[in-house]
């Protein structure tokens, strides 16, 4: 059962959240092992599965990006483990100033002992790095929207297109991630609880 | 279905409720003296042991053999609690697995001294019922990690209790107020207790009780404040007295309780004073509230971390809270009450007493358990993010932390050698990149592979966490069905075995009974005593006269020897004989002590001019 079975969801990105969280909700009442202690222990068992598979599926269907990298991920029948499909990939009209961003970071990573970067260094990263957290932001705008409505419009033959489309977009706001977490930190500035972050 | 009790397991005090089937509402219950708390504190003793005030009173007299602040020590290795162990005076033993603790000529864990705790608990709801208790729900700090969790089930299983559940300590805070007190919305709780911090963001609707996020410490509370206090102190009395007090284990216990009383007085007073009456002087200070607030102050900041972490989790900023609930006896601090009312840009409050507050929601998610409340559901998450440890020491998240529990997650596992037959994992909990940087928690063996080429064997392995946060792992090999065995070797934990082994053994605890523990108490207030005579004789001999001296020595050995045998109104005459024959020489001190104090007084005055 998928996560959109699990909910009796068409497989479509539009997901109003209201109503999820609500389903979620009622869901839960159903198959919570708080509501199932006197049951025998074999039924004990499904249900906790059951109550493990809804959680999962409301975790991924509530965040619109993680339901579009789940699409992905079950279109080309990989179901198994959640977590990044894609390998990150640089946008080709970004490779000049990623260059130029790669080559301060280095330096950075050199002078990491000689008192770390001077003034000029650190004001063009974190402005490289504003950048590309705007295009980041953008990147993750289009997947929710034009995207995944692009996605819930097209017929059988335009699916391949749309799914190649949000390979591409993963990609390279998997790779914007990447390289603002290390400017972040090639300029100190690591968000409190961030590093786990960029694993899930 | 039978009654099922909520208990709350706290660092400090411990206490345990019901749902009145009457009311519907969750009621504490209380001791035979009406108290609520019983102290988290157990004293081993010869006659049996002490839990609770009892034992509260036996902190200066033993304290090598009265264990408080145990639920620190829960789960833990010795590597993780070493720093601290010079704050307590009882032994904590090295080793590898969790730690032990020396009492006397026998050695306890952690659970086991809990476990003492919990019976108490559950003699008083027996008494309270007239009926056998056997089912608790027992609530720990959400940010508890599966080893601390498994050693509070343990505890219970060794206090004779089927513990249905294990509990976080916020959300069963948000379960009482939700009974009665709270709107829908967002809200926060903050617990600062006696040795764990919590913060938990919860969204209530329709009667559902979903947590957000999580964060907290579990080694940061009203202890922490206490330690500071001491600290702070120690540097004060090595400068005023020149005295060294940090190996006295009697002085530093006097010394801990001192500021904890003061701590406490400081959260009504601006300022108080504090006296200690030592051996050689007595120590005599001010403390303003101001003090306190600096040498705790970053604590305090600690916790704020801990809550925006949460706050950024949740993907949610101040503005977003409508409530902010505040738990635990460590809340009554003005400083974290203003500190945490900044953050939210809201004035936290605790209409439910701060100390009962969790055992009552315990008590409503037994109810909930029992069936007889239907309209309530708690969906909790897991703090820690779990992993397995991959090639070159690199975590693999499988479950990241603020998953709603229970979840579970696949990994297909193979073999990389032919013919392999057992393949091991390394299961860690925590938020960092390296498996030695996160919590170890267990190796899993899994083992009878049938023997085939390098990489065909397919054993897809399942880790579940269930409503109790405590990992579950099943394994299957694909091509056959067959489920595969796996040994579990937890890192910080008990075996099963040494679990059974301690559920026999817990009658050897048992409680001392009335009559003991009076005999107990003589005894010991005959030791102190015996022991602060003898001390004096040797400093304070030269200052009466040969009778005078003859007397109390014969005194004292009578006191000697009527604290070997077990009358205890014999003991009692006898203690109180020799004070009589040392009311002399005590005065003769005091002067003595007096007259030095002064002259080095003056002495401090012409330096400072």
């Amino acid at each position: 059962m998928d996560h959109f079975e699990v909910f009796g969801l068409p497989r479509r990105l539009g997901i109003d959240a209201a109503e999820l969280q609500r389903a979620f909700y009622e869901l839960s009442r159903r198959s919570h092992p708080d509501f199932h202690q006197a049951a025998p222990p074999e039924r004990q068992a499904e249900i906790l599965e059951a109550s493990a598979r809804l959680n999962a599926a409301y975790r991924v269907l509530r965040d619109p990006i993680a339901r579009v990298e789940y699409l992905v991920r079950l279109e080309e029948g990989r179901d198994t483990k959640e977590g990044a499909t894609v390998k990150p990939k640089a946008p080709p009209e970004l490779l000049e100033e990623m260059f130029e961003i790669q080559e301060a970071l280095q330096e950075a990573r050199a002078s990491e002992q000689a008192g770390g970067l001077d003034a000029a260094a650190r004001e063009m990263l974190a402005g490289q790095r504003d950048r590309l957290a705007a295009r980041y932001r953008d990147e993750e705008a289009r997947l929710r929207g034009p995207l995944s409505e692009a996605w819930d419009r097209s017929g059988a033959d335009a699916r391949a297109g749309v799914l190649a489309a949000f390979k591409d977009a993963l990609a390279t706001r998997a790779y914007l991630r990447t390289v603002i977490d290390d400017i972040d930190e090639a300029l100190g500035e690591v968000g409190e609880g961030h590093v786990s972050h960029r694993r899930h | 279905m039978s009654r099922i009790v909520g208990i709350d397991l706290g660092t400090t005090n411990s206490l345990v409720a019901y749902v009145d089937d009457k009311t519907g509402l969750p009621r504490v219950i209380l001791d035979r003296d009406g108290q609520a708390l019983l102290p988290s504190i157990v004293s081993f003793a010869r006659e049996g042991v002490l839990v609770g005030a009892a034992a509260r009173r036996q902190l200066v007299r033993r304290p090598e053999a009265t264990i408080y602040s145990v639920k620190r020590l829960m789960g833990r290795g010795y590597e993780d609690v070493k720093d601290e162990l010079r704050y307590f005076p009882f032994r904590v033993l090295p080793s590898d697995g969790i730690v032990k603790i020396q009492v006397g000529a026998r050695d306890v864990t952690p659970p086991e001294v809990s476990a003492i705790v919990l019976k108490s608990l559950k003699d008083r709801a027996e008494a309270h019922f007239g009926e056998p208790i056997e089912k608790a729900v027992i609530t720990v700090p959400a940010y508890f990690n599966d080893s601390q969790r498994q050693a509070t089930k343990d505890a219970g299983r060794i206090a004779g209790l089927d513990v249905v559940r294990i509990l976080n300590e916020p959300t069963a805070a948000s379960l009482a107020y939700g009974l009665q007190k709270i709107r829908e919305g967002v809200i926060a709780v903050y617990d600062l207790g006696g040795g764990t911090f919590d913060i938990s963001i919860l969204r209530v609707k329709d009667g559902v009780f979903e947590v957000l996020a999580t964060n907290g410490d579990t080694h940061l509370g009203g202890d922490d404040f206490d330690r500071e206090i001491v600290l702070w102190l120690l540097e004060d009395i090595q400068k005023k007295h020149g005295a060294e007090l940090e190996r006295d284990p009697e002085a530093m216990q006097e010394l801990r309780l001192a500021a904890e009383a003061a701590k406490i007085r400081l959260s009504a007073d601006e300022r108080t004073a504090l006296t200690i009456p030592f051996d050689a002087f007595t120590y005599h200070r001010e403390i303003a509230r101001a003090e306190l607030e600096q040498l705790i102050e970053r604590l305090v900041a600690n916790t704020l971390r801990s809550c925006r972490m949460a706050l950024a989790d949740a993907g949610l900023s101040p503005a977003d809270i409508n409530e902010v609930v505040l738990v635990g006896g460590s809340t009554r601090v003005p400083l974290v009450r203003r500190r945490v009312g900044e953050l939210f840009g809201r004035m936290p409050h605790s209409q439910l007493n701060p100390d009962e507050v969790v055992a009552l929601g315990a008590a409503v998610q037994a109810h909930i358990l029992a069936g007889g409340i239907t309209d309530m559901l708690l969906l909790d998450v897991t703090p820690l993010s779990l992993g397995i440890e991959t090639l070159g020491g690199i975590v693999s998240v499988l479950i990241p932390r603020n998953t709603t529990i229970p979840t579970s997650a696949r990994e297909m596992f193979t073999t990389s050698v032919d013919g392999q037959r057992v393949v091991d994992m390394h299961v860690v909990q925590g938020e960092r990149e390296l498996a030695k940087d996160c919590r170890s928690l267990a190796r899993f063996e899994l083992s009878g592979i049938d023997p085939m080429p390098a990489g065909m064997p397919k054993i897809e392995v399942v880790f579940l966490i269930d409503a109790n946060g405590i990992l579950q792992v099943t394994a299957t090999e694909l091509r056959t069905g067959k489920a595969s065995a796996i040994e579990v070797k937890p890192t910080y934990g008990l075996s099963e075995a040494d679990v059974e082994r301690m559920v026999e053994e817990s009658f050897t605890f048992a409680e001392a009974d009335v009559e003991a523990r009076l005999l107990i108490e003589v005894r010991n207030e005959a030791d102190t005593v015996i022991t602060h005579v003898a001390r004096a004789l040797g400093q304070g001999a030269k200052l009466v006269g040969v009778e005078e001296r003859t007397a109390i020595e014969t005194a004292l050995e009578a006191l000697r020897r009527a604290r070997e045998g077990s009358d205890r109104d014999l003991i009692r005459e006898a203690t109180t004989a020799l004070n009589r024959a040392t009311e002399h020489l005590a005065e003769v001190m005091m002067d003595a002590a007096l007259k030095g104090a002064l002259a080095s007084r003056r002495a401090d005055e012409i330096m400072d001019r």
